[in-house]
């Protein structure tokens, strides 16, 4: 790693405010960004300390919506008994992000930001339609993400926070590439008031994306069969690496479709 | 440079560091406790593991100044201060849960963290758990063995060693 400043600020202001230092950069988890720091692909000046932010901690689960701020680590989503009952599929989700370590330092905060196309929270929250909160405002999923590793980000601005409506139903199915823990191909598929969504993470080259095809298929017939009837999203575009071709990935794209759909 | 202090094994300890300085080089060179490796050095072995306020985490990963403050326990602080080990690392022994002893101070911490969050895992959770922890000896049989073993023996219970 380059040598760089360490910043612990207390505040969400404080930290924006060191955040607009020339080539600074916040730290939440690290689990990403020291990798790649070691690997010298970035030379941040300082790195801002996001975890030491009260304000950025905690989950608040509402009657129609759950909050997880954005340094709270995924082992506490994953454990979080108001997550647990309003969406079962989101703390499940959280469980198998990585191992224990990964998740016990790793948050959602981060994992939004850096938007890896094999990143779990993605499918989360485009699948369920949640909201991501920022230091200046509030950014809807489908805005959110614009690509792998792209966002809707502006420099310097901090993911304070994501909402997820609760659904009726929900759940996440990923197929796991071993020797990272990454999604290969993950789906979160999700009932809500306002209609059925269905995010892939981990097969496109374009990032986190969602199936149109099988959101109305499942619209008026929400179970597996109604997926099975429907031809795998097409090959083209799909990401291929010595892990999976991209037609292996596209069919995977159903298959997980389907499982999530039945865990639900 | 940035001082540092922490509570380690114990022990209040504090040293200089650089903002890149990580958890496990603290470790290793400011205090001479060389029981937490290095095996990867990329987030994917697990031989660094190390409690921080009683969770795991991989001290590969974290910034040193980062945990300033904290409670700190490594391989070193598991046996008594008498050399008497711990029920969870007589078991690595007694159930051969070791072969080049390399990974095993990961795995003792990373196992001790499961095990005071649910003190009757299952088979498949001790295996689940070990996700981030890498051995090229054992092929992990004799590992899980004795994650179970010291489990039960914690619990009061005996099972037999083979
Ligand atoms: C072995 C291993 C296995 C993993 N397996 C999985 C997996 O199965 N699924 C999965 O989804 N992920 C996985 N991950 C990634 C893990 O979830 C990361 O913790 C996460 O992607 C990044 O979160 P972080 O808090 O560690 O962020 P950091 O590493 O601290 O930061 C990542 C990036 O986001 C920026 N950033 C951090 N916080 C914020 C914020 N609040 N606002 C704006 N920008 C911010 C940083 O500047 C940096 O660019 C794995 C990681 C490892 C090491
Ligand atoms: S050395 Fe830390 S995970 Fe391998
Ligand atoms: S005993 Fe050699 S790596 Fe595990």
């Amino acid at each position: 790693m380059y040598a760089f400043d360490y910043v612990k600020p207390a505040s969400v202001a404080d930290a924006v405010k060191a955040l607009s230092a020339e080539d600074a950069q916040p730290i939440s988890g690290g689990q990403t960004l020291i990798p790649t720091l070691k690997q010298r692909l970035g030379q941040p000046s300082a790195l801002v300390d996001l975890t030491k932010i009260a304000d950025l901690v905690g989950i608040e689960a509402g009657s129609d919506s759950v909050l997880v701020k954005g340094a709270t680590t995924h082992a506490a989503v994953a454990a979080h008994e108001g997550v647990m009952q309003a969406i079962p599929g989101l703390a499940k989700l959280a469980a198998h992000i990585g191992d224990p370590q990964v998740r016990n330092r790793g948050t959602i905060g981060g994992s939004v930001a850096n938007n890896d196309p094999a990143a779990c929270y993605p499918a989360a929250v485009l699948g369920l339609g949640a909201t991501v909160l920022t230091d200046r405002r509030e950014i809807a999923a489908d805005d959110y993400f614009q690509g792998m590793f792209t966002t809707a980000l502006e420099e310097g601005e901090i993911v304070t926070g994501v909402r997820f409506p609760i659904p009726e139903k929900s759940a996440y199915a990923k197929f796991v590439q071993p020797a990272s823990r990454f999604a290969l191909t993950g789906v979160y598929a999700a009932k809500l008031k306002g209609g059925v969504r269905v995010a892939v993470t981990g097969a496109s080259e374009s990032g986190v994306f969602r199936w149109a095809e099988a959101e109305a298929a499942l619209a008026s017939n929400w179970s597996p069969e109604a997926v099975e009837t429907l031809a795998a999203p097409a090959a083209d575009g799909m990401i291929g690496d010595i892990h999976g071709a991209p037609d292996y990935r596209a069919h995977l794209v159903k298959v997980m479709t389907k499982r999530a759909v039945a865990a639900a | 440079m940035a001082s540092v202090s922490m509570t380690v094994n114990g022990k209040a300890v504090s040293g200089e560091v650089e903002g890149r300085t990580l958890l496990v080089e603290f470790l290793r060179e400011g205090l001479e406790l060389t029981g937490t490796h290095v095996g990867c050095d990329t987030s994917q072995c697990g031989a660094c593991v190390v409690h921080v306020n009683g969770e795991s985490v991989k001290a590969c990963s974290v910034l040193a100044v980062a945990v300033d403050g904290a409670d700190i326990r490594t391989i070193e602080g598991m046996a008594a201060p008498d050399g008497t080990l711990s029920v969870l690392q007589q078991a690595f022994q007694d159930h051969h849960g070791l072969q080049c002893g390399f990974c095993t101070p990961g795995m003792v911490m990373s196992a001790a963290d499961l095990l005071q969050k649910n003190a009757d895992p299952s088979e498949q959770e001790v295996r689940e758990w070990l996700e981030g922890n890498i051995c090229r000896c054992t092929g992990y049989h004799n590992i899980v063995k004795a994650i179970l073993a010291a489990a039960a023996t914690l619990r009061g219970e005996k099972i037999a060693a083979e």
